[in-house]
Parts: C-alpha cells; structure tokens; sequence
C-alpha cells in the first residue's frame, strides 16, 4: 500500500470512507430547510412552487451523489469542454433564447427552461481553475495568459449583461476574478483595475439603462418612492425587523402571507425565513452557510492537486458572494441586483449549477490524494 | 510536464492569499451578523408597529345614537331597523345585468341606476356599493323573493333615527341628517367617529348634545393583504350606545299643543313654575324630521323652505316679537317696587277723542270709548293703554327694563343650549345711546309701557316671566333636559323688593281673566280646580294710522301679513299655582279672541295631568 501511488484507483470503500458525509449532511439540512420554506411562501399549501421545488431538489440531490463518484480528473479533462458548451449555450440564448419580463434568459428544454448563465458561473470556475492548474507560476502574470484568462471571463458576461441580467454578469465576473486573486496575479492589478474603475464610475453610471439607475437611486434611499421602486426593499426590511428574535413562527409571517414581500419565492426568500424565524433561525441558517463554506476550504485545503484546490476555493468564495450578495441586497446593503440565495431559493438552474459545484468538491475531497498532470 | 516544485510554490501563494480571503469573509458576515441584529433584535419595535400598520385595517362601524325619551319615558326620538341594499361588485357575475334586474325590481330612477354606475367606478370591486338605505317594506320582500338569483346582492339589517311623534317634537329636538364637511370640521367627536353615511344632529337638542348621543363605534379589526383585501376578521370590539336623555316634556301637552296650533303660525310653551321644566314647547308650522333622515327630496325641501308661516323657525325660542299688553304685569310691577305709584292710584281715560299728547305725538287706547277712571287693578283688567303710558311716564324706561331683565327678559333663556336662541331686547336709554348714537326720547317709554316699540321678547322668555311672577317673585332656571340638571345657586332667589307687590299683579291678572270686563274673560274656567289668570297681548305688527283708526277694520278684513300678533300669558291653577304658559299667533288678531281661548283648552289637560306628572316625580325619589 504506498501513499505515493498516484495513478492508484479507490476503492469504493476507501471511497466511502473518504467521503465528506458533514458536507453532504449540511446540504441536506438546507434542501429540506428550502423546501418547508417553499411551503411557507405557497401559504401553507403544497403548491406549484413546494412541489417543483421538491421535485427538482430530489432529482439533483441524488445526481449530485452520483456525479461525485467521478473522478476529479474526469472534471479537470473535461473542464474547457463544459466551458464552451455552456458558452455555446449562451450564444444559442442570445439568438434563440426564451424571453421573459424583458429579459431573454432561458432555453426551453420542452422538459424545463434552462438558464445556461447560471450554469457559467460554475463553468467559469473550473475553467480558469484547469487554465491556471496547467501553467507555471512564473507565467501567472505574464501579458498572455491575463489576457486569455480574462477573454475567458469578459465573454460570457458580455453575453449574459445582453440578456440584460446584469446580477448574474457580476457574480460571473467576480467568481473568476477571485481565481485570477488565488492563481496568484499580482496584488497590484487588483489594485490599479479597482482605481480604475472607481474613477470611470460615473461614466459607467451614464450606460446604465433608466431602471437600474432608479434602483441604485432607490438603493441610496428607499424611502423616495416607497410605492414604487422602494417598495421592495422596505417591505423586505420591514418583514425581517418584525420577525424579531424568535420570529413570528413557521407559516404565521404576515408580510409574506399577506402579499406584501415582492419575489419572496426567488430573490427575497430570506426575508421570509427571517420573518418566520427571527434572529435566531437567521443566524443558524448563515452558520449553516458558514460550515458549508468551510468544508469545501478544507476539502479545497486536503487536495493535492492545484485545480481541485483552486476550484473549491474559487467555489467557496461564490457560495460566499451569492449569500452575502443576497443578504445584504434584502437587508437594503446593497442595491437590488437578482442574486438568488444558493439552494434556498426558487429556480432550477441555479439549483443545478450549485449541485454540480458540491458534486465536484465532494469528488475533489474522495480523491484528494489524486495528483493531476 | 508535471513540476513538483511548482506545484508547491503555486499552494503557498494560494494559501496566502485564502487566509486575506477568508478574513474577508468572517468580517462581512459579522457585518450582515450585527445588522440583522439591528434590525431585528434593537429596532424590532419599529418594524412590528411597522408591520401591524401594513396588515391591520381597522373599520367602525355606525355608532348607535341615544334615545330622546319624554318625562314619561315614551321614546320620542329612537331607532329603527332598516332595510339596506348592498352590492358587492366582486360577487357578482354581470354588473350591469344585476343592477338593471333591481331597477325593475325597485323601481329606481334613471337618475338613480346611473347613480349606482358612478359609485361603481370609485370602488375597490371587494368593497360595499349601498344601493339603498331605506328599503320599503314591499321592496325589500320582492327583493327577497329574488335573491338566489341576484348573486352578489343582500339586504342588510341597520340602525336609522326614527320619530315616532312625527311634527310634535320637531323644533325641540331639530333633526338628524347625514352628516356634511361642515358638521366634520366643526365637531372633534363627529371626525373621531364618522362611518360613510353617519347621522349627526343638525339643529336643536338633536345638535346640542350630539357628543352624548353620538355613542362609540363598533371596530372591525381586519387583516388586510397587500392589495387591501380583507383576509379575516381579527377582533369585533363592541362600541356602547349614546346616552338616553330624559326631556321635561309631556307628549300629551305637547300633542295637544301641535293641534291647538293647527293651521296657524305661532307658539305655546308651557312652564313649571317652581321647577322650570318645560312641559311643552311647540312652534308652529312645524314639519316631519323623517323626511330628513335619508336625505330629503327637492320638493319637499322646497315647500318647507318657501312657506311663508316659516316652518323652519322655531319661534318659542327664535321668534322675536313685541310682547304687546302682556308685558304690563312687568310695567305695572317695576311701577309699584319703585314705589311710583300706590295699588289706588287713579288715571282718567277719556277713549279716542282724547288721547293722550306728548308734544304733537298723540298716544290713544285700544277702546274707541275709553275706560273711564281706572286704577291698578282695573287698568291690568281691562288692559288700559292709557293707565300704563302715565304709569311708564312716572317710572322711566331704565328703571322699567331693570324689572325686566330681572324677569328674565332680554336675556337667554335656557343659555348655551339651543344653538340659535336669541335674546331679544329690553330698551333703556344707555342702550339707545350705544346701538343708536340717539338719546332716548320720552316718547319711545310711552309706548315700552304698553310692550311696542324697540321691545323685543320671545315666547320662551314672556312664559318664563309669567312663571316667576306666578312663583311669587322667585328665579327659576328653566330647563328642558332631565339629565342635564345643573346646580344654580340663586335658585328661588326673590326678584321682588315687597312680595305684596307680586301678590298685586297676580290678583290684577286673575281679574283680568275671571272678572266682567276683563280682556280673556270669555276664556274663563270656572271650576276652581282649573281657574287660571293670565294677561292679553295684541302686538301691532305696523303703525295704526289714523286712517285705520277711522275704519276700524275687523281682523279678517286685513291682508295676513299686517294683522296683529295675538299673545296671551297665563298662569294656574290660580288657588295653588303650578304652571305658566305664553301663547302666541302670529297675524292672529287681538289676544283676547285668538290666544286666550287655546289657554282655556291648554290649562284643562295641564292640570288633569299634574297628579301623573307628581307621580312620576315621587316614584323617581324612591328610585334613589
């Protein structure tokens, strides 16, 4: 038995054993925790959304098991190939995409629409993460491969802030940007891009469409328009302060029952759960968050392998970004960008893409003796 | 192809760089950490009230008014269940069919099926149209008939303000009608309460004691959802009624008066004269408050406004007139206090041919003939005008008004409590000075003594006199409202210098009805048990020319409008006296033909009734 065997094959014990059963557990907790939440916004009844989201959440739990059983290597050869079918996949969105609410975001599939954009923002990961595992570190910041890890980057957002879904372009942008900070480019450029882009802010504001200027407007001050574009945000604040320190109870949060919270099955679904369940329930809910993001530090941090390592912390700091993104946007921190809370939240897409990103940490952690070449 | 080496160097940058990363996280955690502590833990209290105000609608509902109840506690003015027709938009499949199906059934107007239509448009489909308030007893059987038909339409059980004495109580209690922006803005308590459709009082004591009668609403609670949808009903708190008020009056009196005063413009109050309560109160015309309860109809309104006997007027109280002869009793008595003249003291009327002359001014009696010589007693008798212009020549106007006002002339009556009362006006020289910029000419006591000129009293105020006189000389307040009874301290103070005095002018006032001769002679009661005293008054609404003097026309003969205000005071039972009444007709002719025999009729009901009155009032002290 050696160690150093590195081509050696597991076997399904050593699989099990090596198995990461805590982050599976977690997972667990936050699907069922979805799905009671689910029943809450439906008011109390096994609805459309309960249902789908039921349906849907027992169909990619089960697949993501399966899909961890595959060797990290597989994901690692098969990275730039699922990179471009998902980018091939925004391209047929863009000509023949389905429209929706002014946006042309999903493809319809007959069986369900997909939104391939979610689908990028794990596809953007595991290809930079392959891109930066397969160079030297000595030309990390050399001019190419910047260059072609920021090519990389800049055209699916480019394609996804068409559709226009401007939230998504930015989690998008800034999961691959967090590869290019661990990838090792130099702490410098991130300084100046970010000099950059403060001083060509108000440049950027004056391309920005009419709504998303009233929503940063909004942001600023919600109280402006509080029946129009404010509305969200303070109904939102106001269904979370109400729920005080223990909630109103399961099933019993008024602002949602009663209509008042806008998308509380997507975007807002915290504000529900927050309502219903207080402080505490909030604060376990992002400690689940939390012990969820640290395993996949330390599946990340077990690894041999530079891509698996790269690809769970690029993966755990976008499960970082889209809760504290969505948090913070129904805590009225940030301005509304459509950021759905992982797992929690309504929509199948992002539900399997954040499925495929744990099946392949939890892959990365069963082989992270696997070295990859 | 693989560099171990490189490898390794590549896991410490990543590391490095995880470790600046992962404090990134832990602080923006914290962050979201301590504002849903904010939010939820420190302004918890902010966001509930917050939240309770987006869900929680309330809705009152009518309050329930008080009774007006009679001294018996006959209710005068109750409430009555009636029938509403109500829509709601929502439940129903065809709007237009549904309320075309209750225009045929209900026989509505055009003008009111568009009505319907317009109201349509201001609601939330989930809210209430009242197509009626007031179903006819026929309409809302027919509508019943139909009903499983009409999906979305019910007949709902309400409350309205019903008067069971119709015209009899109308000026005493006014009226209630929906209430308008002026009653809102005016009235704390009405803005506090006000439902759609709300009844507020719009004149007499119906206005004065709306804040007692209002009552409290009824709340509704209900959770509303965010288009304001009512989800369910969280709590029904029940208001309280207003509070009944007892009235001092006597609905059979005050029936009785309404007849008495049939056809004819004028008033009669009647008095108790130790306690003030009013026993009746009637002007005349008078209308049906009912009209006004659903909002009265143009025609309706129209005739009561335009009749010319003004049955808008409550004349007891707003009517100003001069009380003609029937102030003498006052002249007389202010003469004998100030000691001008003595019980014997004599004057030569000598009838028109000598009237008297106060420089070029002549001043004559009402009787062509003249009375002869004529002392206290006989010239209250036989009402000589004569006696009375030398008497007020003697006493002087200021010293004659301070009498007066003493008895309660020229000032209100029952305060504060009817909106609209007015004072009249009891002259003197100071007054005339003030208001005129004139000095007071000898001429103008002349005629205050015979109760012309600038006097000016109302009914109320002459009986209340009259009772004070009765009483023996002593004050009374008033009053109308049992509950209302407020505590006066110069209560039964003597307004006299020398009872005697008084004692004087009621024997002249029982002469002048029950002795030959007198004014209201013929208006006599004989049966001790009803005999009565009292004083004629026939006020001249215009200046008798000597033309007029000449033709001496009989009442009928004159056009409406110029004839003689009739008046007649009284008080009685005369052994043991108990009540006083003023009785006015306006336009009717002299007091002596006209008023006088109403109190005839008046005074027999009056007395039959005191031992049921004493009754009451002897049960309410073992009440207590």
């Amino acid at each position: 038995m050696s160690f150093n065997n590195f081509s050696h094959e597991l076997t399904l014990f050593q699989k099990i054993k090596n198995y990461d059963f805590i982050l599976l557990f977690c997972i667990l907790i936050l699907g069922i925790t979805s799905i009671f939440t689910m029943y809450s916004t439906d008011g109390g009844e096994v609805l459309f959304h309960t249902k789908s989201h039921f349906v849907k959440f027992s169909i990619f739990f089960p697949m993501m098991i399966v899909l961890s059983f595959i060797n990290i290597k597989y994901w690692h050869a098969g990275s730039y190939l699922f990179y471009i079918l998902i980018l091939g996949l925004l391209v047929w969105v863009a000509l023949y995409g389905v429209t929706a609410s002014g946006s042309r975001r999903w493809i319809n599939l007959y069986f369900l629409n997909l939104q391939p954009s979610e689908l990028m923002k794990i596809a953007v990961i595991l290809c930079l993460a392959k891109f930066f595992h397969r160079i030297r570190t000595t030309s990390t910041n050399s001019f190419t491969s910047i260059l072609v890890s920021l090519t990389i980057i800049i055209i699916p957002s480019i394609l996804v802030i068409t559709q226009p879904d401007l939230g998504t372009a930015i989690l998008i942008s800034f999961s691959g940007l967090i590869i290019l900070w661990f990838s090792g480019l130099r702490i410098k450029y991130f300084i100046y891009s970010f000099l950059i882009f403060i001083t060509s802010l108000p440049f950027i504001i004056s391309f920005l469409k009419p709504y998303q200027k009233l929503r940063i407007l909004t942001f600023i001050n919600p109280e402006r328009d509080p029946l129009g574009s404010g509305y969200q945000i303070i109904q939102s604040k106001i269904a979370v302060g109400s729920g005080g320190l223990t909630g109103k109870g399961f099933l019993k949060g008024t602002q949602s029952y009663l209509d008042f919270l806008p998308e509380k099955h997507t975007d807002f679904i915290f504000t529900l759960f927050s309502e219903e369940f207080g402080f505490i329930g909030s604060i376990l809910l992002l400690l689940l968050y939390s012990i969820i993001i640290y395993r996949i530090i330390r599946a990340g941090l077990i690894s041999r392998s530079f891509f698996s390592r790269l690809f769970c912390f690029g993966f755990s700091f976008a499960i970082f970004l889209y809760v504290a993104t969505n948090i913070s946007m129904v805590l009225g921190l940030l301005p509304t960008v459509g950021s759905p809370l992982p797992i929690m939240s309504y929509g199948g897409s992002s539900l399997l893409a954040t499925m495929i990103g744990f099946s392949i940490v939890l892959s990365a952690s069963i082989n992270h003796r696997q070295n990859i070449s | 192809m693989f560099d171990e080496s490189d490898n390794v160097r590549k896991i410490n940058t990543i590391n490095r760089r995880l470790f600046i990363i992962t404090a990134a996280k832990i602080l923006v955690f914290f962050g979201l950490t301590s504002r849903l502590f904010s939010l939820q833990v420190k302004q918890n209290n902010k966001y509930l009230t917050l939240s309770d105000k987006n869900r929680i609608r309330e809705s009152k509902l009518h309050p329930v008014r008080g009774e007006f109840k009679d001294y018996f506690g006959n209710v005068i003015a109750g409430n009555n269940e009636v029938y509403q027709l109500h829509i709601v938009p929502e439940q129903v499949e065809d709007f237009r069919y549904i309320t075309l199906r209750l225009k045929n059934i209900l026989n509505l107007s055009e003008r009111e099926f568009q009505k319907i239509h317009k109201k349509r448009k201001k609601i939330k489909a989930w809210e209430t149209i009242v197509v009626s308030d007031n179903l006819t007893w026929e309409q809302f059987s027919k509508v019943n008939n139909y009903l499983h038909e009409l999906i979305g339409v019910k007949t709902v059980l309400s409350i309205s303000r019903i008067y069971p004495f119709n015209e009899n109580y109308t000026h005493v209690l006014g009226y209630v009608s929906q209430a308008n922006e002026k009653d809102i803005i005016d009235n704390e308590n009405i803005k506090e309460k006000f439902v759609p459709g709300i009844r507020v009082g719009k004149t007499g004591l119906e206005k004065t004691f709306e804040n007692v009668l209002l009552g409290e609403n009824d709340i509704q609670r209900f959770e509303v959802n965010a288009y304001g949808r009512k989800i369910s009903q969280l709590n029904y708190q029940k208001g309280s009624k207003g509070q009944d008020l007892n009235l001092t009056i006597d609905t059979e009196i005050q029936k009785l008066c309404t007849e008495l005063l049939k056809d004819k413009a004028g008033s009669i109050c009647v008095m108790d004269i130790f306690s003030g309560e009013i026993i009746a109160m009637q002007s005349s015309p008078s209308f049906d408050p009912n009209l006004f309860l659903f909002g009265i109809n143009q025609d309706d309104w129209q005739l009561i406004r335009n009749d010319p006997m003004k049955p808008l007027l409550n004349k007891t109280i707003n009517g100003r007139y001069s009380p003609g002869s029937t102030i003498k009793p006052i002249v007389a008595l202010s003469a004998l206090e100030n000691e001008v003249i003595n019980p014997e003291f004599t004057v030569h009327c000598k009838g028109h041919k000598h009237p008297l002359e106060l420089y070029g001014q002549t001043y004559h009696c009402w009787k062509k003939e003249g009375h002869g010589f004529v002392n206290l007693r006989e010239g209250m008798k036989q009402s000589c005008d004569i006696y009375f212009y030398e008497i007020s020549r003697r006493l002087g106007v200021d010293r004659l008004s301070e009498t007066a006002k003493k008895f309660g002339l020229g000032e209100k009556v029952f305060g504060g409590l009817f909106e609209n009362e007015k004072k009249g006006l009891v002259p003197n020289t100071m007054w005339k000075k003030n208001a005129l910029g004139q000095s007071w000419v000898l001429g103008e006591t002349i005629i205050t003594g015979i109760g012309q000129g600038f006097i000016q009293t109302t009914p109320i105020q002459l009986c209340l006199m009259t009772a004070q006189i009765a009483n023996g000389g002593y004050k009374i307040h008033p009053k109308i409202v049992l509950n209302n009874d407020q505590q006066y301290l110069d209560k039964y103070k003597p307004l006299f210098k020398n009872s005697k005095n008084i004692k004087l002018i009621q024997k002249a006032m029982f002469s002048s009805t029950n002795e030959v001769r007198g004014t209201s002679y013929k208006s006599r009661i004989d049966d001790p048990k009803y005999r009565f005293a009292g004083k004629t008054g026939t006020a001249q609404v215009k200046r008798i020319t000597e033309k007029d003097r000449e033709l001496d026309l009989k009442t009928f003969e004159i056009p409406y409008e110029e004839r003689d205000h009739a008046l007649y005071v009284a008080f009685g039972p005369y052994k043991n006296p108990r009540y006083a009444t003023s009785i006015i007709i306006e336009h009717g002719g002299s007091g002596g033909t006209t008023a006088a025999p109403i109190a005839k009729k008046l005074f027999k009901l009056i007395v039959d009734r005191h031992k049921l009155r004493q009754s009451v009032k002897e049960k309410k002290y073992w009440d207590i």
